[in-house]
């Protein structure tokens, strides 16, 4: 448990060092999301109809902007080989980067999607439940992302195929996410969509770390 | 006590080396000779455990190390080409968090006496970003001098390293010789090490 810790702990303050990483992502995120209201204009109707959708879909691809990095760095260095020889399991280790990669990388844009939601004419519930719903998805984003960082890592061309590969299986997160706003929206209730991406968090929890060790050691031999 | 019996590794389809056999036990060092590309850094890796043997075994103590990977592990330091150094942190972060990787709690006063012995006193807080190749490798020599394990395993440590270094480096190599721990390293230079030793040739 000390090992994760002092994973978390390190990977935080190399992302501190290196801050024009994390701002990279959070300004797409912000310019994206920032484009639709210019680009349809001032139809609050419209721009309230297609929000969960934007803010959903701008934060996936945000979130996979640092992907990436996730072991890139570590490998080039050596630093894998070192956990990979740790008494610590592997596993647990890698949780600690993605627990890292969330803190970096997701959580700064569930703290930012309300202020941005604005620009749509959300009302203040919907902005609640938009929150909620990215507390619980952004986390699954950087389960699911893992696996295919750690799949593509050290291949040529990686970058590409890193998306290819994550964002389709990026899919029932955003259908559950944005759906859950939009249900509420429109008065059903967004519990539901809630529960299942709860569901899928709890899930991805459990799988993703196991199956992102077993392709980063075959990326080690 | 480590022994390979008949290890062999294979690149693609070509086979890299095979029949490797040795033996190691406590106090002794085995220096792994070769050209490049003869193999030198995949016999360490096979040895530590990070890639697979094509064939052979290795015991540790008389079990075979595939039966007690984890306690292997726990007796294991490995040093590889790769530095292992992160630019963004300090040689004294570098130092804490290798150890923290390797299950093992360093506190700041062990971490700055190591740093000190090895020759970077007062360059603890520099981000390695602005430190030179040889002291950048200095940080990464830093963590055999906060090891408890009894096996060393380090690739090409004499690299980038100055005449000085080089001689507090085989100090210390004695110091873990003396105390009972094994050593295996690749050198292309000759290096005169305490206590009983052998080296191994790969390829012709």
């Amino acid at each position: 448990m000390n090992a994760f810790a002092a994973i978390v702990r390190r990977d935080l303050l190399l992302a501190a060092r290196r801050k024009s990483e994390v701002f990279t992502a959070l300004f797409f995120f912000m310019i994206v999301v920032s484009l639709f209201p210019l680009g349809i204009g001032p139809e609050t109707a419209l721009l309230r109809r297609i929000a969960p959708g934007v803010l959903w879909v701008a934060a996936l691809l945000a979130a996979m902007l640092s992907l990436n990095r996730l072991f890139a760095a570590d490998h080039a260095d050596g630093t894998l080989e070192q956990m990979a020889l740790s008494p610590t399991p592997l596993a647990l280790l890698v949780g600690g980067k993605i627990v890292a990669h969330w803190l970096t990388a997701g959580l700064p844009l569930v703290l930012l999607a309300p202020l941005l939601g604005l620009q749509f004419d959300l009302s203040a519930r919907a902005l609640g439940v938009l929150m909620l719903s990215l507390l619980l998805g952004t986390p699954l984003l950087s389960l699911i992302g893992a696996i295919g960082a750690a799949l593509t890592l050290g291949l040529r061309g990686g970058g590409v195929l890193l998306s290819l590969l994550v964002l389709p299986l990026y899919i029932p997160a955003l259908i559950f996410g944005a759906g859950a706003v939009e249900a509420d929206m429109a008065g059903l209730g967004a519990a539901g969509h809630l529960s299942l991406l709860g569901a899928l968090l709890a899930l991805g929890a459990f799988f993703a770390p196991w199956a992102a060790t077993a392709a980063l050691r075959i990326a080690l031999e | 006590m480590l022994q390979a019996h008949g290890l062999a590794c294979d690149r693609g389809d070509r086979r890299l080396f095979s029949a490797v056999d040795f033996s190691v036990a406590a106090g002794e060092w085995l220096q792994i000779e070769g050209a490049n590309g003869a193999g030198k850094t995949s016999l360490l890796r096979i040895v530590a455990g990070l890639a697979p043997a094509a064939a052979g075994q290795l015991d540790w103590d008389g079990r075979p190390v595939a039966a007690q990977r984890d306690e292997f592990h726990a007796r294991l330091l490995y040093l590889g080409h790769a530095p292992t150094i992160k630019d963004e942190l300090t040689a004294l972060e570098n130092l804490r968090s290798a150890a923290a990787i390797a299950g093992r709690a360093l506190d700041e006063s062990a971490a700055l006496a190591a740093l000190r012995r090895i020759g970077l006193k007062g360059r603890e807080d520099l981000p390695t970003r602005v430190l030179s190749q040889g002291q950048k490798r200095r940080v990464a020599l830093a963590r055999l001098l906060c090891s408890q394990t009894r096996l060393w395993i380090l690739d090409e440590p004499f690299v980038a390293l100055d005449v000085a270094a080089v001689a507090l480096l085989c100090e210390i190599l004695d110091e873990h010789l003396a105390r009972g721990g094994l050593l295996i390293f690749t050198s292309h230079q000759a290096v005169q090490l305490g206590g009983a030793g052998s080296s191994l040739r790969l390829g012709r």
